[in-house]
């Protein structure tokens, strides 16, 4: 049986356990719960959550080292985070205040560049950024909008303070398993979802499809489709988990061809038929290969003029990553002034840019206290956790600081709040989670209820990437003022 | 619909159906083994024929005995027709096309594969073996009846249907090939005795024997069940009756002349040949010949809905 009074979260926000293991608020009743069941009951419903992952084919793809690639169930922890739906109401003000602004800095940086004029935001970021793409310059593109989709990653210190970590303007991945992991949570523990008012996500792809299909120039039944590298994407479930709910095509690369008309067509049974709205999962590089990676085998030739010309919207926009950069990342509450004339709602994390001769020395003497992120990475990937790190790993880093400052950020270690995760029968311990919410912007902001949390399972563990070890909880938005 | 889903769908149905006959098939065998004296030198070297795998099988195994044969056709995913291998192929081309199946469908099957896996991992023992196959078989018709019963009756409904009555009658051509080959050649005075309960496996493996006796009340004659197999219109594994439902499927898909042409003249073909009056060498020329003409039709449902281009 489950003892609060046992669970330590010393130095770290614990989400549903308080000092004294007090359940915070909107915890109880899901902590009363816990508590009434037995050892045997508890490992019953972990094992009836582990049988219908593995029976909805709930997976991820990782790659082995011969090139070959397997699929794996990713680890879901039975336990939900929980936020209150007051605190959340205000994250999500502050999380569309900041993709709103996101987007008006893209759509700058590809039209007037009046910010970098401006002096606001220096012009030499733009002509070494890996993600500005000159061949979006002067597109205003459908709606005026360039990231439609945004995956947005936030932490929270030990203070209680909610951070935006980094936004995800590309193609960001993760909200299949929000709403998988929803629908596993109904079916293990249903008695829960009628004792309090939980806020539901299902619409999540209605509202994706509203978005999408209102960037078609054609009113009446626009076809949207999704294009997937295939399945050998880690992200392929997804993908085609989204083509499902939305009833849209999955398409590939090879399903497509561009015309001579310059629209989008995909081979179907009944011969060619017309493509009005592009919900790509391919990142820029590979989506044309006339235009970027020659060798691209994923992408659909002449896909840039067709979008250029406006016969076809896709989303995101291409280019739309300049945005994702770590170093733009130190700029957005500047940003969110300039555009906005608001104070930033949601707290960015404290970030030094090497780029800096100050910072970059300050950086380079606090190595072992700092995280070390190179600009353009993602799922964890060329980091350095200095707490964690050994001697020969903070050399490399610094070396490689200095020979491409303008690559690197860095940042306090957060401390990275916990939630009780099940480590054993009947034994709860503290491990730390992050938050991806989703935000849609589409002709109205829509922004996902909670979003999907992923725990660093092993103990100790800051890295909560699928990739590397990390697995995922349910997040429960809970209204108290309904229940 | 997408020409690559189409083409998935119907590869999924063929391999699904694969799996399924090749089950029936080796539970049969088993049975009849036991039936058959020892001298009688009947065994397992026909399901290697049957599945074309003879070549494949030497290359693997040294002995040509039951246990070796049952793991290569159950178990080997080095071989690429056997039950475990049609199994992740079937659910290979599910993933791709997971959006247009019903969820519950992706569910049974990719249950039904990590299942086999994990069942077959180390060999299939003589006394698991009929359970586990009857298992199969019948999660394989629970996937057939989840696709009947929640599949609305688009094109990929129908893409599905075809693969699945084309495969049929493929094995079920390929099954009476090889088992007239050694009925109706090697009939030696020994196995005589043995023939009835012979023709009766041949049935059995089809799932035929009852529906057989309801149609012809007889006693169990060779041409009587070629007849019944080859031509009979109404039972769902015969020939004839495959042919039919491919028809009927390619009619709801829009440019099907080709293919609908091409299925209604080896139609018309089955049902110009007297099957009861075919012996040995025409009987097996003939099954050849079908044999041939299934892979054509398969040939122009490629070329109609899979390879489009611009």
């Amino acid at each position: 049986m489950i003892d609060w009074k046992d669970y330590d979260s010393a130095g770290t926000w614990d989400e549903l356990i308080g000092p004294g293991g007090r359940p915070r608020a909107p915890a109880r009743e899901l902590s009363r719960y816990l508590r009434s069941l037995s050892d045997d009951e508890l490992r019953e419903r972990k094992d009836a959550a582990e049988l219908a992952i593995l029976v909805m084919g709930i997976t991820f793809t990782v790659y082995d080292e011969e090139g070959g690639s397997i699929d794996r169930a990713w680890p879901f922890d039975i336990i939900p985070r929980i936020i209150a739906r007051s605190e959340w109401d205000r994250i999500s003000e502050g999380l569309v205040q900041r993709v709103h602004a996101l987007n008006l800095f893209i759509a700058d940086l590809y039209g007037e560049q009046r910010i970098v004029r401006d002096k606001v935001f220096p012009g030499e970021l733009l002509s070494d950024s890996k993600n500005f793409r000159p061949q979006c310059v002067g597109v205003v593109p459908a709606n005026g909008t360039w990231a439609h989709i945004c995956g947005s990653d936030l932490v929270r210190d030990a203070d209680g303070t909610v951070y935006v970590l980094e936004d995800n303007l590309r193609v960001p991945s993760g909200v299949s398993y929000m709403l998988e992991n929803r629908q596993v949570m109904k079916r293990t523990f249903p008695e829960l979802f009628g004792e309090q008012a939980i806020m539901p996500v299902d619409d999540y792809a209605t509202q994706l499809l509203e978005m999408l299909s209102s960037l078609s120039t054609r009113a009446r039944n626009p076809v949207v489709v999704v294009l997937t590298p295939g399945i050998y994407n880690s992200a392929y479930f997804e993908h085609s988990y989204l083509a499902q709910q939305m009833g849209c095509q999955l398409v590939e690369g090879r399903d497509l061809v561009v015309g001579d008309d310059e629209h989008v067509y995909m081979r179907t049974i009944g011969g060619l038929e017309h493509v009005d709205v592009i919900y790509r999962r391919i990142d820029d590089l590979f989506i044309d290969p006339e235009v970027f990676d020659p060798d691209s085998m994923i992408g659909v030739p002449g896909l840039m003029r067709s979008w250029r010309a406006g016969k076809v919207a896709l989303a995101n926009a291409p280019g739309s990553g300049v945005a994702d950069d770590k170093v733009v990342y130190s700029f957005v509450p500047e940003i969110i002034r300039y555009y906005l004339g608001e104070d930033p709602i949601i707290p960015n994390v404290p970030t030094f840019r090497c780029m800096d001769p100050l910072q970059r020395e300050h950086v380079l003497k606090n190595l072992d206290k700092l995280v070390v992120k190179p600009a353009n990475e993602s799922g964890g990937y060329g980091m350095l956790i200095g707490p964690q790190s050994t001697k020969k790993q903070r050399d490399e880093f610094a070396r490689l600081i200095q020979r491409d400052p303008r690559n690197y950020i860095a940042q306090p270690t957060l401390s990275l709040s916990s939630a009780p995760t099940l480590v054993g029968d009947g034994v709860c311990e503290p491990r730390h989670v992050d938050l991806r919410p989703f935000i849609l912007s589409g002709p109205s902001p829509y922004v996902t209820m909670g979003g999907l949390t992923r725990v660093a399972l092993r103990k100790g563990s800051l890295v909560v990437n699928s990739s590397q070890g990390g697995g995922s909880k349910d997040t429960w938005i809970v209204d108290m003022e309904a229940s | 619909m997408l020409s690559r889903v189409a083409e998935n769908l119907y590869w999924m149905a063929r391999y699904l159906e694969r799996a399924e006959d090749l089950a029936r098939l080796i539970n049969v065998n088993s049975n009849l083994v036991l039936d058959l004296p020892r001298r009688v030198h009947f065994g397992w070297q026909p399901l290697l024929e049957i599945t074309g795998g003879e070549e494949e099988f030497g290359a693997l195994y040294e002995a040509l005995d039951e246990r070796n044969v049952v793991r290569f056709l159950v178990a080997d995913r080095r071989y690429s027709g056997s039950i475990i291998s049609s199994l992740d192929f079937a659910r290979e081309n599910l993933r791709t096309t997971r959006d247009i199946v019903p969820r519950e469908v992706w569910e049974r099957l990719n249950d039904l594969f990590l299942n086999a896996r994990q069942r077959t991992a180390s060999g299939v023992p003589k006394r698991a073996r009929y359970a586990f196959l009857n298992t199969l078989i019948s999660d394989c018709q629970q996937i057939t009846g989840l696709l009947a019963g929640t599949m609305s009756r688009t094109e990929s409904y129908w893409f599905v249907k075809t693969g699945r009555y084309l495969e049929r009658a493929d094995m079920t051509s390929r099954i009476l090939d090889v088992r007239t080959e050694d009925l109706l050649v090697e009939s030696t005075d020994e196995l005589t005795p043995f023939a009835n309960i012979q023709w009766m496996s041949v049935l059995k493996s089809l799932t035929a024997y009852q529906m057989y006796r309801h149609h012809v009340r007889l006693r169990v004659r060779a041409p009587d069940v070629l007849q019944f197999l080859i031509k009979d219109p109404l039972f769902p594994r015969a020939v004839t009756h495959c042919l039919g439902e491919v028809n009927a499927c390619l009619q709801h898909i829009p440019r099907c002349e080709g293919p609908v042409h091409e299925v209604s003249k080896l139609q018309r073909r089955l049902k110009r040949t007297n099957v009861k009056n075919l012996h040995e060498a025409d009987l097996h020329r003939f099954l050849d010949r079908l044999q041939v003409a299934i892979a054509g039709l398969h040939d122009e449902i490629n070329t109609t809905w899979f390879a489009v281009d611009a």
